[in-house]
Protein backbone atom coordinates (compact mmCIF):
# COMPACT_ATOMS: atom_id res chain seq x y z
CA UNK A 1 0.00 0.00 0.00
CA UNK A 2 1.22 3.66 -0.69
CA UNK A 3 0.20 6.00 1.51
CA UNK A 4 0.49 9.57 0.44
CA UNK A 5 -0.52 12.25 3.04
CA UNK A 6 -0.38 15.74 2.85
CA UNK A 7 3.01 16.06 0.90
CA UNK A 8 4.28 19.47 -0.18
CA UNK A 9 7.21 19.76 -2.31
CA UNK A 10 9.21 22.75 -3.93
CA UNK A 11 11.66 23.55 -6.04
CA UNK A 12 13.32 26.40 -4.53
CA UNK A 13 10.75 29.12 -4.48
CA UNK A 14 8.21 27.53 -6.65
CA UNK A 15 5.42 25.42 -4.91
CA UNK A 16 4.69 22.10 -7.40
CA UNK A 17 3.07 19.92 -4.99
CA UNK A 18 0.63 21.72 -2.40
CA UNK A 19 -0.66 19.12 0.16
CA UNK A 20 -1.62 16.09 -1.70
CA UNK A 21 -2.95 12.77 -0.07
CA UNK A 22 -4.01 9.24 -1.67
CA UNK A 23 -3.48 5.99 -1.03
CA UNK A 24 -3.29 3.45 -3.51
CA UNK A 25 -4.23 0.26 -2.50
CA UNK A 26 -2.50 -3.57 -3.04
CA UNK A 27 -3.63 -4.28 -6.75
CA UNK A 28 -5.28 -1.25 -7.59
CA UNK A 29 -4.55 0.34 -10.63
CA UNK A 30 -4.32 4.76 -10.31
CA UNK A 31 -3.80 6.82 -13.14
CA UNK A 32 -3.24 10.73 -12.01
CA UNK A 33 -4.54 12.76 -14.93
CA UNK A 34 -4.21 16.77 -15.33
CA UNK A 35 -2.20 19.74 -17.26
CA UNK A 36 1.77 20.45 -17.44
CA UNK A 37 2.53 21.94 -14.62
CA UNK A 38 -0.04 20.52 -11.84
CA UNK A 39 2.54 18.24 -10.19
CA UNK A 40 1.60 14.99 -11.10
CA UNK A 41 5.33 13.93 -12.13
CA UNK A 42 6.94 15.19 -9.58
CA UNK A 43 4.66 13.47 -7.05
CA UNK A 44 5.52 10.16 -8.96
CA UNK A 45 9.49 10.82 -8.82
CA UNK A 46 8.86 11.12 -4.37
CA UNK A 47 7.31 8.30 -4.12
CA UNK A 48 10.72 6.56 -4.58
CA UNK A 49 12.41 9.53 -2.87
CA UNK A 50 13.71 10.53 -5.91
CA UNK A 51 13.05 13.69 -5.27
CA UNK A 52 12.73 14.69 -1.63
CA UNK A 53 9.67 16.15 0.16
CA UNK A 54 9.28 19.51 2.27
CA UNK A 55 6.40 18.48 4.29
CA UNK A 56 4.18 15.61 4.71
CA UNK A 57 4.80 11.75 4.43
CA UNK A 58 4.69 8.75 1.95
CA UNK A 59 5.03 5.23 3.39
CA UNK A 60 4.96 2.11 1.19
CA UNK A 61 3.88 -0.81 2.69
CA UNK A 62 4.70 1.27 5.93
CA UNK A 63 8.26 2.29 5.37
CA UNK A 64 8.80 6.03 5.52
CA UNK A 65 10.24 7.02 2.27
CA UNK A 66 11.83 10.39 3.23
CA UNK A 67 13.11 9.10 6.68
CA UNK A 68 16.93 9.27 6.69
CA UNK A 69 17.11 6.02 8.34
CA UNK A 70 15.46 4.08 5.27
CA UNK A 71 17.57 2.53 3.08
CA UNK A 72 16.16 3.80 -0.28
CA UNK A 73 18.31 1.47 -2.30
CA UNK A 74 16.51 -1.07 -1.20
CA UNK A 75 12.84 0.31 -0.86
CA UNK A 76 13.22 1.36 -4.63
CA UNK A 77 13.98 -2.47 -5.39
CA UNK A 78 10.38 -2.97 -4.70
CA UNK A 79 8.94 -0.08 -6.69
CA UNK A 80 9.43 -0.66 -10.55
CA UNK A 81 9.07 3.26 -12.39
CA UNK A 82 9.17 3.82 -16.50
CA UNK A 83 9.99 7.27 -17.38
CA UNK A 84 8.93 9.56 -20.32
CA UNK A 85 12.33 9.57 -21.68
CA UNK A 86 13.00 5.74 -21.89
CA UNK A 87 16.07 6.37 -20.67
CA UNK A 88 17.99 3.09 -22.00
CA UNK A 89 21.60 2.68 -20.79
CA UNK A 90 23.12 3.00 -24.81
CA UNK A 91 26.28 1.35 -23.86
CA UNK A 92 24.49 -2.05 -22.70
CA UNK A 93 22.85 -4.53 -25.11
CA UNK A 94 18.61 -4.73 -24.28
CA UNK A 95 20.05 -8.01 -22.16
CA UNK A 96 22.51 -6.21 -20.26
CA UNK A 97 19.87 -3.53 -19.89
CA UNK A 98 17.55 -5.46 -18.20
CA UNK A 99 20.08 -7.84 -16.71
CA UNK A 100 22.29 -4.87 -14.62
CA UNK A 101 19.78 -4.76 -11.68
CA UNK A 102 19.17 -8.13 -10.61
CA UNK A 103 22.83 -8.67 -11.04
CA UNK A 104 24.49 -5.87 -8.85
CA UNK A 105 21.48 -5.46 -6.61
CA UNK A 106 19.64 -8.14 -5.92
CA UNK A 107 23.27 -10.13 -6.57
CA UNK A 108 22.06 -12.46 -8.64
CA UNK A 109 24.74 -14.85 -10.71
CA UNK A 110 25.12 -14.40 -14.20
CA UNK A 111 22.92 -17.13 -15.42
CA UNK A 112 20.12 -16.86 -13.53
CA UNK A 113 19.78 -13.05 -14.14
CA UNK A 114 19.88 -13.67 -17.71
CA UNK A 115 17.23 -16.52 -17.34
CA UNK A 116 15.28 -13.90 -15.89
CA UNK A 117 15.77 -11.26 -18.45
CA UNK A 118 15.41 -12.74 -21.30
CA UNK A 119 11.61 -14.11 -19.88
CA UNK A 120 10.98 -10.93 -18.90
CA UNK A 121 11.62 -9.56 -22.50
CA UNK A 122 9.79 -12.27 -24.02
CA UNK A 123 7.12 -11.22 -22.06
CA UNK A 124 7.44 -7.62 -23.46
CA UNK A 125 7.33 -9.04 -26.99
CA UNK A 126 11.43 -8.29 -27.51
CA UNK A 127 13.29 -12.26 -27.42
CA UNK A 128 14.59 -11.27 -30.73
CA UNK A 129 16.45 -8.28 -29.78
CA UNK A 130 18.54 -9.12 -26.69
CA UNK A 131 22.07 -8.88 -28.37
CA UNK A 132 21.10 -5.33 -29.92
CA UNK A 133 22.28 -1.73 -28.66
CA UNK A 134 19.25 0.27 -27.40
CA UNK A 135 20.08 2.94 -29.94
CA UNK A 136 19.25 0.24 -32.98
CA UNK A 137 15.40 0.34 -31.20
CA UNK A 138 12.61 2.07 -31.68
CA UNK A 139 11.15 4.30 -28.91
CA UNK A 140 8.18 1.66 -28.45
CA UNK A 141 10.81 -0.98 -28.26
CA UNK A 142 13.38 1.07 -26.14
CA UNK A 143 10.31 2.08 -23.81
CA UNK A 144 9.00 -1.96 -24.30
CA UNK A 145 12.58 -2.47 -22.67
CA UNK A 146 12.33 0.19 -19.87
CA UNK A 147 9.37 -1.83 -18.69
CA UNK A 148 10.76 -5.31 -18.88
CA UNK A 149 13.63 -3.42 -17.02
CA UNK A 150 11.86 -2.67 -14.28
CA UNK A 151 9.79 -5.88 -14.17
CA UNK A 152 12.85 -7.81 -13.68
CA UNK A 153 13.58 -6.27 -9.83
CA UNK A 154 9.71 -8.21 -9.23
CA UNK A 155 8.65 -5.19 -8.17
CA UNK A 156 5.26 -4.53 -6.16
CA UNK A 157 4.54 -1.49 -7.29
CA UNK A 158 5.03 -0.08 -11.04
CA UNK A 159 5.05 3.75 -11.37
CA UNK A 160 4.83 5.01 -14.98
CA UNK A 161 5.68 8.85 -15.58
CA UNK A 162 3.91 9.52 -19.22
CA UNK A 163 5.36 6.60 -20.53
CA UNK A 164 3.95 7.76 -23.99
CA UNK A 165 4.44 11.04 -24.22
CA UNK A 166 7.63 11.05 -26.03
CA UNK A 167 6.06 8.40 -28.45
CA UNK A 168 5.49 8.73 -32.43
CA UNK A 169 1.84 7.81 -32.24
CA UNK A 170 1.95 4.75 -33.88
CA UNK A 171 4.20 3.25 -31.29
CA UNK A 172 2.35 4.39 -28.50
CA UNK A 173 -0.22 1.95 -28.53
CA UNK A 174 2.50 -1.38 -27.97
CA UNK A 175 3.52 0.14 -25.28
CA UNK A 176 0.03 0.56 -23.64
CA UNK A 177 -0.59 -2.67 -24.92
CA UNK A 178 2.35 -4.02 -22.47
CA UNK A 179 0.92 -1.82 -19.84
CA UNK A 180 -2.63 -3.11 -20.31
CA UNK A 181 -1.36 -6.61 -19.59
CA UNK A 182 0.65 -5.62 -16.19
CA UNK A 183 -2.37 -4.02 -15.36
CA UNK A 184 -4.75 -7.56 -16.01
CA UNK A 185 -1.98 -9.69 -14.28
CA UNK A 186 -2.77 -7.68 -11.17
CA UNK A 187 0.22 -5.14 -10.60
CA UNK A 188 -0.28 -2.10 -8.14
CA UNK A 189 0.06 0.85 -10.86
CA UNK A 190 0.12 4.40 -10.55
CA UNK A 191 -0.08 6.03 -14.01
CA UNK A 192 0.64 9.39 -15.05
CA UNK A 193 -0.88 9.99 -18.55
CA UNK A 194 -2.42 12.10 -21.26
CA UNK A 195 -3.97 9.08 -22.53
CA UNK A 196 -7.29 9.29 -21.45
CA UNK A 197 -9.53 6.59 -23.17
CA UNK A 198 -6.27 4.14 -21.84
CA UNK A 199 -6.63 5.64 -18.23
CA UNK A 200 -10.82 5.38 -18.28
CA UNK A 201 -10.21 1.69 -19.16
CA UNK A 202 -7.45 -0.24 -17.03
CA UNK A 203 -7.85 2.19 -13.98
CA UNK A 204 -9.39 1.56 -10.68
CA UNK A 205 -10.02 5.04 -9.89
CA UNK A 206 -8.32 8.55 -11.51
CA UNK A 207 -7.62 11.65 -9.84
CA UNK A 208 -7.38 15.00 -11.55
CA UNK A 209 -4.65 17.18 -10.58
CA UNK A 210 -5.08 20.93 -10.39
CA UNK A 211 -2.40 23.36 -9.39
CA UNK A 212 -0.09 20.90 -7.01
CA UNK A 213 -3.64 19.31 -5.28
CA UNK A 214 -6.01 16.38 -6.13
CA UNK A 215 -8.89 18.52 -7.31
CA UNK A 216 -11.12 15.37 -7.98
CA UNK A 217 -10.69 11.87 -7.47
CA UNK A 218 -13.21 8.80 -8.11
CA UNK A 219 -14.04 5.57 -10.14
CA UNK A 220 -13.12 6.05 -14.43
CA UNK A 221 -16.27 6.49 -15.23
CA UNK A 222 -17.40 9.34 -12.49
CA UNK A 223 -14.33 11.42 -13.13
CA UNK A 224 -13.68 11.14 -16.99
CA UNK A 225 -17.66 10.06 -17.83
CA UNK A 226 -18.94 12.72 -15.25
CA UNK A 227 -16.94 14.93 -13.47
CA UNK A 228 -18.31 17.09 -10.71
CA UNK A 229 -16.19 19.88 -11.60
CA UNK A 230 -15.91 22.07 -14.28
CA UNK A 231 -11.82 22.47 -14.50
CA UNK A 232 -11.63 18.55 -14.75
CA UNK A 233 -14.39 18.74 -17.82
CA UNK A 234 -12.89 21.87 -19.02
CA UNK A 235 -9.39 19.65 -18.90
CA UNK A 236 -10.71 16.38 -20.35
CA UNK A 237 -12.18 18.77 -23.53
CA UNK A 238 -8.94 20.51 -23.66
CA UNK A 239 -6.98 16.83 -24.37
CA UNK A 240 -9.84 15.34 -26.36
CA UNK B 1 76.84 12.61 -54.47
CA UNK B 2 75.47 11.90 -50.75
CA UNK B 3 77.18 11.10 -47.82
CA UNK B 4 76.53 12.02 -44.59
CA UNK B 5 78.21 11.12 -41.41
CA UNK B 6 75.18 9.34 -39.89
CA UNK B 7 76.07 6.37 -38.60
CA UNK B 8 74.22 3.39 -37.42
CA UNK B 9 75.54 4.22 -34.02
CA UNK B 10 74.02 7.59 -33.97
CA UNK B 11 70.44 5.81 -34.84
CA UNK B 12 70.56 3.63 -32.42
CA UNK B 13 71.89 6.58 -29.97
CA UNK B 14 68.27 8.27 -31.53
CA UNK B 15 66.56 4.99 -30.71
CA UNK B 16 67.73 5.32 -27.12
CA UNK B 17 66.66 8.41 -26.47
CA UNK B 18 63.07 7.92 -27.91
CA UNK B 19 63.15 5.19 -25.61
CA UNK B 20 63.28 7.61 -22.54
CA UNK B 21 60.80 9.78 -24.09
CA UNK B 22 58.67 6.64 -24.51
CA UNK B 23 59.28 5.88 -20.56
CA UNK B 24 58.65 9.89 -19.54
CA UNK B 25 55.12 9.25 -21.70
CA UNK B 26 54.26 6.25 -20.17
CA UNK B 27 54.90 7.38 -16.51
CA UNK B 28 53.66 10.76 -16.58
CA UNK B 29 50.82 9.93 -18.28
CA UNK B 30 50.02 6.96 -15.62
CA UNK B 31 50.16 9.33 -13.00
CA UNK B 32 47.86 11.87 -14.82
CA UNK B 33 45.65 9.85 -15.33
CA UNK B 34 45.00 8.48 -12.18
CA UNK B 35 45.17 11.74 -10.27
CA UNK B 36 43.19 13.63 -13.01
CA UNK B 37 40.28 10.59 -13.04
CA UNK B 38 40.37 11.44 -8.99
CA UNK B 39 40.24 15.15 -9.03
CA UNK B 40 37.57 14.84 -12.31
CA UNK B 41 35.40 13.18 -10.34
CA UNK B 42 35.42 15.18 -7.24
CA UNK B 43 34.90 18.24 -9.68
CA UNK B 44 31.88 16.80 -11.26
CA UNK B 45 30.03 15.46 -8.32
CA UNK B 46 31.40 17.81 -5.63
CA UNK B 47 31.56 21.09 -7.74
CA UNK B 48 31.27 23.26 -4.86
CA UNK B 49 33.65 21.59 -2.45
CA UNK B 50 36.74 21.34 -4.57
CA UNK B 51 36.51 24.69 -6.49
CA UNK B 52 39.83 25.13 -4.53
CA UNK B 53 41.16 22.11 -6.44
CA UNK B 54 40.21 23.86 -9.47
CA UNK B 55 42.32 26.84 -8.68
CA UNK B 56 45.35 25.12 -8.01
CA UNK B 57 45.18 23.14 -11.30
CA UNK B 58 44.73 26.33 -13.11
CA UNK B 59 48.28 27.53 -12.17
CA UNK B 60 49.97 24.38 -13.38
CA UNK B 61 47.21 24.63 -16.75
CA UNK B 62 48.43 28.35 -17.18
CA UNK B 63 51.90 28.24 -16.22
CA UNK B 64 54.46 27.21 -19.27
CA UNK B 65 55.67 23.63 -19.35
CA UNK B 66 59.07 24.78 -19.16
CA UNK B 67 59.02 27.42 -16.61
CA UNK B 68 57.57 24.73 -14.40
CA UNK B 69 60.62 22.11 -15.31
CA UNK B 70 63.35 24.57 -14.17
CA UNK B 71 61.29 25.99 -10.94
CA UNK B 72 60.77 22.22 -9.47
CA UNK B 73 64.10 20.88 -10.65
CA UNK B 74 65.48 24.40 -8.49
CA UNK B 75 63.40 23.85 -6.09
CA UNK B 76 64.47 20.28 -5.83
CA UNK B 77 67.66 21.33 -5.06
CA UNK B 78 67.06 23.86 -2.62
CA UNK B 79 64.89 21.50 -0.46
CA UNK B 80 67.33 19.27 -1.08
CA UNK B 81 65.13 16.33 -2.33
CA UNK B 82 67.05 13.13 -3.63
CA UNK B 83 65.52 12.30 -6.93
CA UNK B 84 66.66 12.19 -10.43
CA UNK B 85 65.78 14.69 -13.34
CA UNK B 86 63.94 11.70 -14.86
CA UNK B 87 61.42 11.71 -11.84
CA UNK B 88 61.27 15.28 -12.04
CA UNK B 89 60.26 15.43 -15.47
CA UNK B 90 57.68 12.53 -14.29
CA UNK B 91 56.54 14.14 -11.64
CA UNK B 92 55.96 17.64 -13.65
CA UNK B 93 54.59 16.59 -16.56
CA UNK B 94 52.30 13.93 -14.91
CA UNK B 95 50.46 16.88 -12.83
CA UNK B 96 50.24 18.88 -15.49
CA UNK B 97 48.41 15.83 -17.39
CA UNK B 98 46.69 15.78 -14.21
CA UNK B 99 45.10 19.52 -14.83
CA UNK B 100 44.31 18.80 -18.27
CA UNK B 101 42.55 15.41 -17.55
CA UNK B 102 40.67 16.63 -14.56
CA UNK B 103 38.86 18.45 -17.05
CA UNK B 104 38.21 16.07 -19.54
CA UNK B 105 36.71 13.85 -16.94
CA UNK B 106 34.72 16.42 -15.44
CA UNK B 107 33.26 16.81 -19.20
CA UNK B 108 32.79 13.50 -19.66
CA UNK B 109 31.17 12.69 -16.32
CA UNK B 110 28.80 15.82 -16.85
CA UNK B 111 28.32 14.65 -20.27
CA UNK B 112 25.77 11.57 -19.08
CA UNK B 113 22.05 13.03 -18.62
CA UNK B 114 20.67 13.51 -15.30
CA UNK B 115 17.81 11.09 -16.39
CA UNK B 116 20.10 7.78 -17.05
CA UNK B 117 21.07 8.04 -13.88
CA UNK B 118 17.85 8.63 -12.17
CA UNK B 119 16.68 5.51 -14.04
CA UNK B 120 19.79 3.33 -12.58
CA UNK B 121 18.84 4.57 -9.03
CA UNK B 122 15.30 3.71 -9.43
CA UNK B 123 16.16 -0.05 -10.17
CA UNK B 124 18.24 0.04 -7.15
CA UNK B 125 21.57 0.93 -7.86
CA UNK B 126 23.49 2.35 -5.00
CA UNK B 127 25.36 6.19 -5.93
CA UNK B 128 28.99 4.12 -6.23
CA UNK B 129 27.53 1.05 -8.55
CA UNK B 130 25.68 4.19 -10.51
CA UNK B 131 29.04 5.45 -10.78
CA UNK B 132 30.51 2.51 -12.09
CA UNK B 133 28.24 0.63 -14.40
CA UNK B 134 26.71 3.83 -16.00
CA UNK B 135 28.40 6.99 -15.51
CA UNK B 136 32.05 5.78 -16.03
CA UNK B 137 31.66 3.60 -18.97
CA UNK B 138 29.26 6.35 -20.71
CA UNK B 139 32.14 9.28 -19.37
CA UNK B 140 34.77 7.31 -20.93
CA UNK B 141 33.23 7.38 -24.70
CA UNK B 142 33.28 11.14 -24.50
CA UNK B 143 36.31 11.33 -22.13
CA UNK B 144 38.80 9.07 -24.65
CA UNK B 145 39.51 11.42 -27.74
CA UNK B 146 40.56 13.91 -25.06
CA UNK B 147 42.90 11.91 -23.51
CA UNK B 148 44.12 10.21 -26.58
CA UNK B 149 44.69 14.10 -27.57
CA UNK B 150 46.44 14.40 -23.99
CA UNK B 151 49.34 11.60 -24.65
CA UNK B 152 50.05 12.89 -27.72
CA UNK B 153 50.77 16.56 -26.54
CA UNK B 154 52.43 14.60 -23.50
CA UNK B 155 54.66 12.91 -25.79
CA UNK B 156 55.55 15.87 -27.53
CA UNK B 157 55.83 17.85 -24.40
CA UNK B 158 58.53 15.37 -23.19
CA UNK B 159 60.95 16.95 -24.98
CA UNK B 160 61.26 19.75 -22.53
CA UNK B 161 63.01 17.98 -19.96
CA UNK B 162 66.08 18.47 -22.15
CA UNK B 163 65.83 21.74 -20.45
CA UNK B 164 66.65 19.56 -16.84
CA UNK B 165 69.51 17.56 -18.12
CA UNK B 166 67.73 14.63 -19.37
CA UNK B 167 68.38 13.03 -22.99
CA UNK B 168 65.33 12.10 -24.15
CA UNK B 169 64.98 12.28 -28.01
CA UNK B 170 65.14 15.84 -28.97
CA UNK B 171 68.36 15.74 -26.99
CA UNK B 172 69.76 12.89 -28.10
CA UNK B 173 69.48 14.31 -32.03
CA UNK B 174 70.71 17.71 -30.94
CA UNK B 175 73.93 16.05 -29.68
CA UNK B 176 74.21 14.21 -33.14
CA UNK B 177 73.84 17.65 -34.69
CA UNK B 178 76.50 19.16 -33.22
CA UNK B 179 79.08 16.17 -34.24
CA UNK B 180 78.20 16.27 -38.14
CA UNK B 181 76.65 19.17 -38.52
CA UNK B 182 73.73 17.84 -40.37
CA UNK B 183 70.79 19.56 -39.02
CA UNK B 184 68.04 18.65 -41.52
CA UNK B 185 68.25 15.16 -41.53
CA UNK B 186 68.99 14.47 -38.41
CA UNK B 187 65.99 16.51 -37.36
CA UNK B 188 63.98 14.56 -40.08
CA UNK B 189 64.59 11.30 -38.72
CA UNK B 190 64.03 12.48 -34.78
CA UNK B 191 60.47 14.13 -36.33
CA UNK B 192 59.88 10.44 -38.27
CA UNK B 193 60.48 8.62 -34.88
CA UNK B 194 58.78 11.07 -33.44
CA UNK B 195 55.26 10.80 -35.97
CA UNK B 196 56.18 6.94 -35.83
CA UNK B 197 55.01 6.66 -32.23
CA UNK B 198 52.13 9.18 -31.97
CA UNK B 199 50.70 7.37 -34.97
CA UNK B 200 50.79 3.91 -32.94
CA UNK B 201 49.01 5.79 -30.06
CA UNK B 202 46.37 7.23 -32.34
CA UNK B 203 45.65 3.55 -34.18
CA UNK B 204 45.17 1.78 -31.26
CA UNK B 205 43.08 4.66 -29.57
CA UNK B 206 41.18 4.73 -33.35
CA UNK B 207 40.51 1.01 -33.09
CA UNK B 208 39.09 1.11 -29.99
CA UNK B 209 36.64 3.93 -30.42
CA UNK B 210 35.49 2.30 -33.80
CA UNK B 211 34.61 -0.73 -31.91
CA UNK B 212 32.58 1.47 -29.20
CA UNK B 213 31.19 3.10 -32.26
CA UNK B 214 29.54 -0.11 -33.58
CA UNK B 215 27.49 -0.33 -30.35
CA UNK B 216 25.98 3.17 -30.78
Amino acid sequence: MIEIDNVHKSFGDLAVVKGVSLTVNKGEVVSIIGGSGSGKSTLLMCINGLEPIQKGSIRVDGVEVHDSTTDLNRLRQKIGIVFQQWNAFPHLTVLENVMLAPRKVLGKSKCDAEELAVQQLTHVGLADKLKTFPGKLSGGQQQRMAIARALAMSPDYMLFDEATSALDPQLVGEVLDTMRMLAEDGMTMVLVTHEIRFARDVSDRVAFFRNGLVHEIGSPDQVIGNPVHAETAAFLKSVK
Amino acid sequence: MFSTGFSSNDLLFLLNGAWVTLQLTFWSILLGSLAGLLFGLLRALLPRASLPLAWVLDVFRSVPLLIQFVLFNSLKSIVGLNISAFSVGCIVLGVYAAAYFTEIVRAGVLSVPFTLRRASRSLGLSFLQDLRWIVLPMATRVAFPGWLNLVLGVMKDTALVMWIGIVELLRASQTIVTRIQEPLLVLCIAGLIYYVMSLVVARLGARLERRWQEND
